[in-house]
């Protein structure tokens, strides 16, 4: 019999195996879990723990696996995003306006996992709407990235929008996590925390029952310790799904194949405009590093241009927000969720809305309304939309050239909590080297691979051609290999 | 624009001269589906309220629209019909406002790209005259739901049924210029959508309604300040909203007033439109592409087999009426106002005569019907009985005369022509051994009539003719009498 923390110090793929040889079962894995949640709320990575659906999950599973049933999650307990509906489990995106709100229905996302075995922990804190780079922005509070430089006291941010995800998998009190990433939600949080985050093709994930931040850019992907892992969980949550229309459907290849360690004679691009003024040393050493890792793994590192890529980010700002604008519209207090009476129809609509949504979601309806306003919607959003089109054109042509592009994850480590909470400018350069490909809607992972001076986690991004995983996994996973990344933070929330 | 003369007719006459009203119409026409737009919950007529919501209609969080394919072809077909432009790209926009109505707080509908582009539309007006009505788009969109302000004191309810369920808005250009011009504009459309079985065309249960736009301006002069009338339900409230509107603005400029663009509603209690909002008060839309849906794109072939499968249309139906049947615009006209009515006519005349045929359609029939009510799709005399009856006139059984008893009883008992001449005795005789011997008898009690028709007074022959038919009881053949009775008389 094993002890907990030697359970939780499983990797969702080690985990699996002990699954299968019986070394363990998922009642004792997921007990193991429900106690590191509980432990760990310091980080308040959870916004609703669901200890007794999970032991229920896993009492079905173990019984499933007696019979002979075993699916590619069988009896792995997750944490799931608060932006996926569960249903009859409360889904509140992470905001005042969903408050109770208990959905009908699962999304296509998790009810793919659970189909595949898998134990829901519970649903995971994130920025509100999914609109944050530090997780910061949640009705529920701010998360707490479970790493903190050496002497430090003071709370760091996860990154975001899934920074509920990223803390609860960096602390491993889940054997992984589900995440969506609009314009790097799922990628800058894993740099921050020292995981695996990998973002599909848009297209291959349904977005039927995620609440929708910009259905043109959501996109939602595994959270884990390692690539392995990564590319198990993927192919577990995609698919086509008749439910979302822009959902495509296309074989699911094994992603787990694709991890042969064996990238000899890959063209890994280096795109000289993701030089950006301004950028940390640490930063680019370790981009540099990354180059050398790969040239010495056999692959040919190519000098490649993406020239429109300064245009992305204000794009990115101008499009989402206005897709957010219409598609937060729904939450007028009528149906569901939080209503605060007003004296009439308007006073009603404008309480709610005041109170239930923060100061970011706020922020970013005003940006998007405007955006799309009768005479600024030519020179606004139309431009935008000429602009994503120009960016997707960029990636098409480096493909032509390269088979991967490599570029760091994000501009900086996770930072202290409100370093950045007042200056929205700054907060958006979270996202500057993965809005690109966001944008143009191509898969991309973040993959641990160093440390920064003051010994919190950086990652490095690896980016493929639109659904061309497998490059992108075997590239991630000799990428892992050769980093070797093994520190981990310290459980200071369990002293 | 197009430049359409001014017809004198439809001139108004004010106090300072003459007024032209100029009208285009938005006809929004509910596609006959089993479901909606973009959601399965069903769209049935009449059910509970809110008991045909899905989540998707419910705007609930996460929850994606997918397009109903049969609706597409509806628009496709009913675009066929209005001899319009298909375009095999077209994207869906999201307008938005709030509503309670409108849980997504956004309508799907389609602006910059429509399904349908340019089309025409040929009305007909009551004195046999024909106008083209150019139409400007025909795009789908979703209907909102109904808010009900009656069922509470101080609260508003909201039944979502309606709410997804999919609409044409059919845009006509400014080409009308009379109430009834509008008028048969609406019908002509309601008999196409009919026609293509793209929506039931019912005003009253609200699966056609019309949007007005009315401005007045002097014949032929620059376009005046439009008013939009909206959502008006039945032909004679679009002929009274529009007599009303025209008014109301003709007396605003005749005292030096100027209209305000705004939208009204057209109260028909009072008969009167009233101001809804303003041109300031207007929505901005924030129009936008539907990131939930891709471009709508249709091949060709499968447009191409909705073609092969449209039925005749009305215009097509009525001048092949008339070029084959030989019948008169006006005859043509009345048969092809409904699919089920020329279907009828094409079978009774089906191997008769056309116009003969036509004439007890069109008067007796159709009498009949209307005094009864019933709709012809229901008509307890078939069109094989009724082209029995005309059977028996053309082969002399029973005279014209006797043909129209013999109707009035098939429209009491629904029986068969035959059986009714069989049973009532009614048969014809052109017998000419019997019809001499009542010759004979009538010649014989008249010798002073015979005198006078042989002294030259040979339209007497005619009462002689009345007399035999009346002692044979109606069923002698009049052609048969004639002659014998000339015989006889006049030695012919």
């Amino acid at each position: 019999m094993a002890m907990n923390s030697d359970l939780t110090g499983l990797t969702l793929a080690e985990a699996r195996d002990a699954l299968a040889k019986g070394e363990t079962t998922s009642v004792e894995l997921t007990e193991a879990y429900i106690a590191a949640v509980a432990a760990a709320r310091p980080l308040n990575a959870f916004v609703t723990e669901t200890p007794e659906k999970a032991i229920e999950m896993a009492k079905a599973s173990d019984a499933r696996r007696s019979a002979g049933t075993v699916g590619a999650m069988e009896g792995l307990p997750l944490g799931i995003k608060d932006l996926f509906c569960t249903k009859d489990v409360l889904s509140t995106a992470s905001s005042h306006i969903l408050d109770g709100f208990q959905p009908p229905y699962e999304s296509t996302v998790t009810t793919n996992l659970w189909n595949a075995g898998a134990v829901m922990l519970g649903k995971l804190n994130m920025d509100e709407f999914a609109m944050g780079s530090s997780n910061e922005t949640s009705y529920y509070g701010p998360v707490a990235n479970p790493w903190r430089p050496e002497g430090d006291n003071r709370t760091f941010v996860p990154g975001g929008s899934s920074g509920g995800s990223a803390s609860s998998v960096a602390a491993e009190i889940v054997v992984a996590a589900t995440g969506t990433d609009t314009g790097g939600s799922i990628r800058q949080p894993a740099s921050f925390t020292g995981i695996v985050g990998a973002k599909p093709t848009y297209g291959r994930c349904s977005r039927f029952g995620v609440v929708a931040f910009a259905s043109s850019l959501d996109q939602a992907g595994p959270m884990t310790r390692t690539v392995r892992d990564a590319a198990i969980m993927m192919g577990s949550m995609v698919g086509f799904d008749p439910m979302d229309s822009t959902s495509v459907d296309m074989p699911v290849p094994d992603f787990e194949s694709a991890l042969t360690g064996d990238i000899r004679g890959l063209k890994i691009g280096i795109p000289a405009e993701y030089r950006i003024d301004g950028m940390p040393p640490e930063i680019e050493k370790l981009w540099q590093q990354g180059e050398a890792w790969l040239r010495d793994a056999g692959a040919e590192i190519v000098p490649i241009s993406l020239p429109h890529t300064k245009y992305a980010l204000p794009a990115y700002y101008i499009v989402a927000p206005a897709e957010a604008s219409s598609n937060l519209a729904r939450y007028d207090g009528m149906r569901f969720g939080l209503r605060v009476d007003g004296n009439d129809l308007t006073e009603t609509y404008e309480k709610t809305r005041a109170e239930g949504f923060g100061a970011e979601v706020q922020r970013r309806i005003m940006i998007g309304t405007y955006v799309l306003s009768a005479g600024f919607y030519d020179a606004y959003y139309l431009k935008a939309q000429k602009v994503r089109t120009l960016i997707g054109q960029d990636f098409e042509q480096a493909f032509g050239q390269v088979d991967a592009i490599l570029t760091p994850t994000a501009p900086s480590a996770a930072f202290a909590a409100g370093e950045k909470s007042g200056d929205p400018i700054a907060m958006y350069l979270n996202d500057v080297f993965t809005v690109p490909a966001s944008m143009a809607g191509l898969p991309g992972m973040s993959v641990p691979a160093g440390l920064s001076d003051n010994g919190m986690p950086l990652g490095l991004q690896v980016l493929a051609p639109a659904f061309d995983e497998m490059t992108m996994f075997r590239v991630g996973g000799v990428l892992e290999s050769a980093a070797a990344f093994s520190a981990r933070p310290r459980k200071w929330w369990l002293a | 624009m197009r430049d359409i003369p001014t017809n004198p007719d439809n001139l108004i006459a004010g106090e300072t001269g003459d007024w032209e009203i100029v009208m285009g119409l938005e006809i929004h026409a509910q596609v006959s589906s089993n479901a909606k737009l973009f959601s399965g919950a069903s769209t049935e007529f009449g059910a509970d309220p809110n008991s045909q919501v899905s989540f998707v209609d419910a705007g609930l969080p996460g929850m994606l629209p997918t397009i109903n394919e049969r609706c597409v072809e509806q628009a496709v077909r009913t675009g066929m019909g209005l001899n319009a432009e298909i375009n095999l790209y077209s994207v869906f926009d999201r307008k938005n406002y709030f509503y309670p109505d409108l849980p997504q707080g956004y309508q799907i509908s389609q602006f910059k790209q429509p399904i349908v582009g340019r089309g025409t539309v040929t009305i007909e007006l009551s004195d046999g005259s024909t106008k083209e009505i150019g139409v400007e788009r025909l795009h789908l969109e979703q209907d909102a739901g109904k808010s009900l302000h009656d069922q509470h004191p101080s609260q508003t309810y909201v039944d979502l049924n309606r709410c997804g369920v999919a609409l044409m808005e059919i845009v006509s250009d400014p080409d009308m210029r009379s109430a009834e011009e509008a008028s048969a504009y609406v019908e002509k459309v309601q008999r196409i959508v009919r026609y293509v079985g793209s929506c039931d065309g019912v005003m009253a249960e609200g699966s056609l309604r019309a949007d007005v736009n009315v401005s007045v301006r002097r014949p032929g002069g620059e376009l005046g300040t439009r008013c939009e009338i909206k959502n008006v339900n039945s032909m004679r409230f679009i002929r009274q909203a529009i007599e009303h509107e025209a008014r109301r603005q003709i007396e605003i400029l005749e005292d030096g007033g100027k209209i305000d663009q705004e939208t009204r509603l057209y109260d028909p209690n009072k008969g009167v439109t009233r101001s809804m909002r303003s041109k300031e008060e207007a929505h901005d839309y924030r129009y936008f592409p539907d990131p939930d849906l891709l471009p709508l794109e249709m091949e060709q072939e499968w447009v191409d087999a909705i073609r092969a499968s449209l039925p005749e249309l009305p215009d097509a139906k009525k001048a092949r009426f008339m070029a084959d049947f030989g019948l008169s615009e006006y005859d043509a006209r009345t048969l092809v106002s409904d699919r089920d009515s020329a279907d009828y006519y094409e079978a009774v005349a089906s191997g008769r005569d056309p116009k003969l045929s036509a004439n007890w359609v069109t008067t007796d029939l159709f009498g009949y019907l209307n005094r009864t009510g019933i709709n012809i799709a229901e008509s307890p005399i078939k069109a094989a009985q009724l082209g029995q009856l005309i059977d028996r006139i053309i082969d002399k059984t029973i005279s014209g005369r006797i043909a129209k008893e013999v109707f009035e009883v098939m429209c009491e008992t629904h029986q068969d022509p035959d059986a009714i001449i069989a049973e009532k005795g009614l048969k014809q005789v052109t017998d000419e051994g019997a019809i001499t011997a009542v010759v004979d008898q009538v010649i014989a009690e008249n010798p002073d009539k015979v005198a006078d028709v042989q002294g030259g007074k040979e339209k007497l022959l005619g009462w002689f003719t009345g007399q035999v038919m009346k002692l044979s009881g109606g069923k002698a053949n009049p052609q048969a009498v004639n002659k014998i009775l000339r015989e006889k008389i006049l030695g012919d």
